[in-house]
């Protein structure tokens, strides 16, 4: 039931929106077609604006990780993390989900296809993902886009989500699901 | 931080391949990674017209003004540097909804939106203001009531129970989302009392 009801509601968001917004534009007197033009002609814009971020960003972790300097890493942490109650599998996981959102998936689909998703492992791993997000993808896309070469802080605050989210999908899902 | 972090995945990845004889491999990840980084961008062309001529109606028809008047009371609270009114004020919003939904593609480019119209009230644009900082915070512990991707790859797996995960990861990025903001408000603070000395 709740499974179809998300379903549903994720096929169904978009589109309203897209009927929805048109709609009360026209009727609050907005010439809607023109001002979706006007809207959308600085995409093209912005969207080249981010390219040398994303540049610089995505060659330094795809040389990470396939140099083999991303695995050195993972199993040197494995130890010290099992230590504190960490499956080793879900090492690589931790070290991938702020770097790359799409090697997340892959490392997650992984885990689930081995392990089976409603094992205890699927479980976290699914909630991992669930619960944060590609910290640099957003951070190069995000302040790419406005020019801004000083982050500041903010790098250390999204790490520390992730570190938090990767942290209580373990705790929480231990507690949970027992 | 940054300059260091990227400084260090490019020298251990560099180095490693090296000292593993693979060292081509670096040559080969480079140049995919440039092409491929290309490529997204210009993905990312599309989505941006689409969602950004979806906002500038919902901008024009008062949408916008309507939900940022309803909400602007924990959007002060999070934002204290943004002023009332401030058109910012609406582009935080769509994007933290956009968030929350769900709406994948378009929560980059109303998370850009939202960035110009802080950067439009920064004062050194260079360096990422009180408010960029707490919104990219915001956004990087990604709070959402579903989370589509992971129910779909759960269920292509062949979950017996694919939703079961949607509580805890709730109560997971509800946690996260809280604690990022309180270790956003004393970085804040930390840096104000430093640049007064």
């Amino acid at each position: 039931m709740f499974s179809l009801l998300t379903e549903q509601l994720s096929l169904w968001v978009i589109p309203i929106i897209l009927l929805l917004v048109p709609i009360v534009g026209y009727f609050r007197r907005v010439k809607v077609y023109e001002a979706f033009v006007e809207g959308a002609s600085e995409g093209f814009h912005t969207a080249i604006r981010i390219m040398p971020f994303l540049v610089a960003m995505m060659v330094a972790i795809n040389i990470f990780r396939l140099s083999g300097a991303m695995d050195v890493w993972v199993d040197g942490l494995k130890p010290i993390l099992e230590f504190y109650g960490v499956p080793a599998e879900l090492v690589p996981l931790a070290i991938m989900r702020p770097l790359s959102g799409t090697g997340a998936l892959g490392i997650t689909t992984e885990i689930l296809n081995t392990h089976g998703p409603d094992s205890m492992l699927g479980r976290i791993a699914s909630t991992v993902l669930g619960s944060t997000d590609t910290t640099f993808y957003i951070l190069t896309v995000y302040f790419g886009a406005i020019g801004i070469t000083k982050p500041r802080y903010s790098v250390f605050v999204g790490l520390l989500g992730d570190l938090i989210g990767f942290v209580g999908s373990i705790y929480i899902c231990t507690k949970l699901f027992n | 931080m940054i300059n260091l972090i990227w400084l260090f995945l490019m020298v251990t990845g560099i180095l490693y391949a090296g000292w593993q004889g693979r060292i081509e491999v670096v040559t080969q990840g480079a140049i995919s990674a440039a092409e491929g980084a290309v490529g997204l961008s210009f993905k990312l062309i599309g989505v941006m017209c689409l969602w950004l001529g979806v906002m500038k109606i919902a901008e024009l028809a008062g949408i916008i003004r309507f939900f940022s008047k309803i909400l602007s009371p924990l959007i002060c609270f999070l934002f204290p540097s943004v002023p009332k009114n401030h058109p910012a004020m609406g582009a935080i919003i769509m994007v933290l909804s956009a968030n929350m939904l769900g709406l994948g593609n378009a929560v980059t480019p109303l998370g850009i939106k939202a960035m110009q119209e802080l950067q439009s009230i920064n004062k050194e644009k260079e360096k990422a203001s009180d408010a960029m900082c707490t919104l990219l915070a915001l956004c990087t512990a990604g709070f959402t009531l579903v989370p589509a991707t992971i129910i779909a790859i759960r269920s292509a797996a062949g979950s017996i129970n694919p939703t079961e995960i949607v509580g805890a990861t709730l109560i997971v990025s509800l946690g996260a989302t809280m604690s990022v903001i309180i270790a956003d408000r004393l970085c804040r603070m930390y840096y104000q009392i430093r640049m007064r000395r």
